[in-house]
């Protein structure tokens, strides 16, 4: 199966191993990768901030790099959910809606299109899952607490793969970690107590890790556990599905 | 151009397209097995009492007694005593000192506890919340399961005032903590005659 | 502007504990909901007919006003029309003007506070008593409720406690619940026997019977109404719904939206008023035509006040109500407040993750989190935001539509961290203030890709 990879432009600068990752489990699970080179950021930063009108330039570039492929996949929630929701094109609109129909969120890749079933990946350590709003309630990867419909979770379902793990719940389940883009700034004092107090019950639970599908959550988060001096680390889901020991 | 034409002007400029009103199946809606039993827990657990009587002897013999013991109460049912028709005139000054009221409803949720009485059934609108302690009467048979049916039971434009009353008078305002009787009765205990 | 969400709120988190409270507070609210949802296996199909009730509403609003009208004035209602807060607080003044009244006593209605009717009646000699408990502890300390279904939410028992043993000389110290409602019970109680004019808000107009319904728990609409010789009820006119019948609907999701409740204690119809008394209705606009017609917003006029937003959102929950600097705070309020003043209000779309619960939880379906997004466009469109975020914006738009020199920027020890949300638009490094900063490392994914990958 032929696969474009598109790596953030966060990841791909602060968080390279993570689309090390993401490439190197979608290979193993036989997919032929490509990385489109020209590829920056989707835009989002600058359309969450009420500045849509200048993610043009991304979108034209977004365009450029990633038409005419099959599968677009992104170890990020959030950025999928930006081109599914925003991608835009004047001159193009067709493919645009193509892209924004054909551009899949790493863990709904694998469940969905790829239907995997097995992982031969070990994490022998405890884990507590942090969903990403953008992931779970934008893109539906995982049931929601304010909604009265069955449970289910496509990254969890993939985490209960991985040998050896211990997936520890939180308390509250799908609340948000507060970084939100630009809120994470311009909201400092809300968004870091937010991250805090997802920390809070992520160390109550004792675990070794907390995991997630969106860098940018874990992003906010590792920077507040640094700062404190905690214990618990920070990974990428791409990573403990990635992980042989 | 008035307000009213203004108003309605922008109104009919600015709506969308007209968007059809819905089917509400009734069908689809909440059953119990037991509508008294999911009635009776609903009521209690939002702070009402529920007893579930034969006949209306106990409630006679109450009205009975609170009259000798002197007590001001306002009885608005026929078939259990003398009505106090004078409730009509009193003011709210004087209605502020009743005890206890006693007042029939018409039809009563189990998915909420509430109950339904019309003016009619009140003689004055200020009786079922400006009473101490409110005793509801009520028929099993009218106890129906949810509120769409008890919707379709009751016809709320044929008086000038009509209440659903789900137990006390309740408030949670000082730190969420729930406290019975704030501005209404004080207790409500609803007798369903079996 | 004069005050931003973002400040407003860093003096609420600065006490720790007392957020804490605050959110978990909330946050039992917002259980207490879903536990009541769970309770109806037809919750989601409830909220549907919801929605669509309203929809049909807002797209045959004029016609549903005009036999609204025709049925109330026919039931002996007096219908009163007002374009704006102003013209709504005059036509209240004319009434009581009328009649000389002196004793006022209100319920909890939105409006009012929206069109800040108490003020206006204060400038001219006349004090309303707000009767809802929460209402009350908040006008004896002279602050606006922080909430719109629990006005004192922000208060701890001790808070109220004092306030009362100043107004209402209670014990000293006595920070029981039970005693100091107790003493508010006693205090309105008078003030409801004596009152000769009672104001209420509405929660639903029936179109097809010229009624109104009025939901409280505590009895205080009831008590005023059936008192007072005068009743004025005071409406923006999206709480209307076409049929009697879809009463059922909404009272089903209110409570549980709000409170957790199935239903409130007192759910009142009223059709009539009593013989010997007056029965004003005030129908308002005041902003409401013109977010009709905003396509992306007019949905934010389902809104049936339940507040459930405010309960699930994780910044509320966590700035409190006075961060909103408005009537109705939380997400609802920061689509509707835009509208009515785009230049105060331009810092509310922002103060959100844009997590999406707000919409999750909505008994009406509005998409609040979509609308937070759209409003943050327009805000920027219409140059409400400050110039240096702009330029950071456009710096931003340039590296990243080209990919040389992202590159470029990104080669310098990831130099590239000055162009990211999460570092521009400040002078101090903002993030680094309690965060500490991801690691630069020497490779991009790019650079490792093409020693790795590409031959």
């Amino acid at each position: 199966m032929k696969v474009a990879l598109f790596i953030p432009c966060y990841i791909d600068q602060f968080y390279p191993n993570v689309g090390i990752a993401t490439l190197q489990l979608l290979e193993k699970l036989g997919c032929d990768v490509s990385f489109p080179l020209q590829q920056t950021c989707c835009g989002q930063p600058m359309a969450n901030s009420g500045f849509a009108s200048m993610s043009k330039g991304c979108d034209l570039n977004f365009m450029k790099n990633f038409s005419g492929f099959n599968y677009i996949v992104a170890p990020s929630g959030s950025c999928v959910l930006h081109v599914k929701e925003h991608l835009h094109s004047d001159k193009h609109p067709d493919e645009a809606f193509l892209l924004r129909n054909t551009i899949y969120e790493l863990t709904e890749f694998l469940t969905d299109v790829l239907k995997v079933e097995n992982i031969n990946a070990s994490f022998p350590y405890k884990v507590g899952w942090h969903n990403s709003c953008h992931g779970q309630r934008g893109l539906n990867l995982s049931s929601m607490t304010e909604k009265m419909l069955p449970e289910f979770s496509k990254p969890e379902q993939l985490l209960k793969m991985v040998k050896g793990i211990e997936l520890r719940k939180p308390k509250r389940n799908d609340e948000c970690c507060g970084f939100g883009g630009t809120f994470c700034v311009s909201e400092e004092a809300v968004s870091v107590k937010m991250g805090k107090d997802r920390i809070k019950e992520h160390e109550d639970n004792d675990v070794d890790y907390i995991t997630g599908g969106d860098t940018s959550c874990l992003m906010h988060l590792e920077g507040i556990l640094r700062r404190k001096g905690s214990k618990v680390k920070t990974i990428h889901i791409a990573e403990i599905l990635n992980s042989v020991l | 151009m008035s307000a009213r034409e203004n108003i309605l002007k922008a109104i009919a400029m600015n709506q969308p397209e007209l968007a059809e009103l819905p089917v509400i199946d009734i069908a689809s809606t909440i059953r119990y097995e037991d509508s008294y039993t999911q009635f009776k827990t609903v009521l209690e657990s939002i702070g009402g009492k529920v007893e579930l009587i034969s006949d209306l002897t106990v409630l006679k013999e109450q009205l009975i007694s609170d009259r000798l013991n002197g007590k001001f109460v306002v009885n608005t049912i026929e078939t259990l005593g003398d009505v106090d028709e004078k409730a009509a005139f009193l003011s709210a000054f004087e209605l502020e000192k009743v005890e206890k009221g006693y007042v029939k409803g018409t039809v009563g949720v189990a998915e909420n506890g509430a109950v339904w009485i019309y003016e009619s059934q009140m003689i004055n609108r200020l009786v079922p919340f400006i009473c101490q302690h409110l005793i509801l009467v009520i028929e099993k048979k009218n106890i129906v399961d949810n509120l769409h049916q008890a919707y379709e039971k009751i016809d709320v434009s044929k008086e000038g005032f009509g209440v659903f009353i789900a137990g006390p008078s309740k408030t949670a305002d000082i730190e969420q903590s729930l406290v019975i009787g704030a501005h209404g009765a004080r207790s409500a205990t609803i007798y369903v005659i079996a | 502007m004069a005050v931003k969400h973002a400040d407003l709120a860093e003096k609420f988190i600065a006490d720790e504990p007392r957020t804490n409270w605050h959110d978990e507070t909330l946050w039992f609210v917002r259980e207490k909901r879903d536990k009541a949802a769970h309770g109806l296996p037809e919750w989601e199909q409830l909220r549907e007919w919801g929605s669509q009730i309203k929809n049909n509403t807002l797209s045959n609003l004029s016609n549903y006003l005009k036999e609204f009208e025709e049925k109330a004035t026919a039931n002996g209602i007096k219908v009163h029309w007002a374009s704006d807060a102003q013209e709504h607080n005059e036509i209240v003044h004319k009434i009581i003007q009328k009649h000389g009244i002196q004793k006022i006593v209100k319920s909890k209605s939105m409006l009012t506070e929206e069109c800040q009717l108490n003020e206006f009646l204060q400038h001219r000699g006349i004090e309303v008593v707000d009767t809802d408990l929460g209402e009350r502890i908040v006008q004896f300390r002279k602050e606006p409720p922080s909430h719109i279904v629990l006005p004192a939410i922000h208060l701890k028992k001790e808070d109220v406690s004092a306030t009362f043993h100043e107004h209402l000389q209670t014990e000293k110290g006595n920070n029981d619940p039970q005693y100091l409602t107790e003493a508010a019970r006693q205090h309105l109680r008078n003030k409801f026997v004596e009152s000769q004019l009672a104001i209420t808000g509405v929660n639903f107009a029936i179109a097809e019977t010229g009624g109104f319904v009025v939901c409280t728990n505590e009895g205080n609409a009831d008590m005023g109404a059936h008192t007072a010789p005068v009743h004025i009820a005071c409406m923006g006119f999206e709480k209307l719904i076409p049929k009697a019948a879809h009463l059922s609907v909404f009272l089903r999701l209110l409570a549980r939206s709000a409170t957790g409740q199935p239903i409130t204690t007192y759910s009142s119809h009223f059709n009539k008023p009593r013989s010997n008394q007056e029965m004003h209705l005030v129908i308002v606009d005041n902003g409401r035509s013109k977010q009709l017609g905003r396509e992306d917003f007019r949905n934010s006029l389902k809104c049936i006040r339940c507040a459930a937003c405010f309960n699930t959102c994780p910044v509320y929950r966590r700035s409190g109500g006075h961060s909103y600097h408005t009537a109705v705070a939380g997400p609802i309020g920061s689509i509707l407040n835009p509208n009515l003043d785009m230049k105060a209000n331009a810092d509310l779309p922002f103060a959100s993750t844009l997590c999406g619960s707000c919409t999750n939880v909505c008994p009406v379906k509005i998409n609040i989190h979509e609308q937070l997004w759209k409003w943050r466009q327009v805000i920027v469109a219409e140059g409400y935001v400050a110039t240096s975020k702009k330029i950071s914006m456009l710096g931003m738009s340039f590296v990243f539509s080209s990919p040389k020199i992202y590159r470029l920027m990104g080669k310098t020890a990831r130099g590239i961290m000055h162009v990211f949300p999460f570092i521009i638009n400040n002078k101090l490094n903002t993030w680094y203030k309690q965060r500490e900063m991801p690691e630069a490392p020497k490779d991009s994914f790019r650079d490792w890709y093409l020693k790795n990958r590409k031959n």
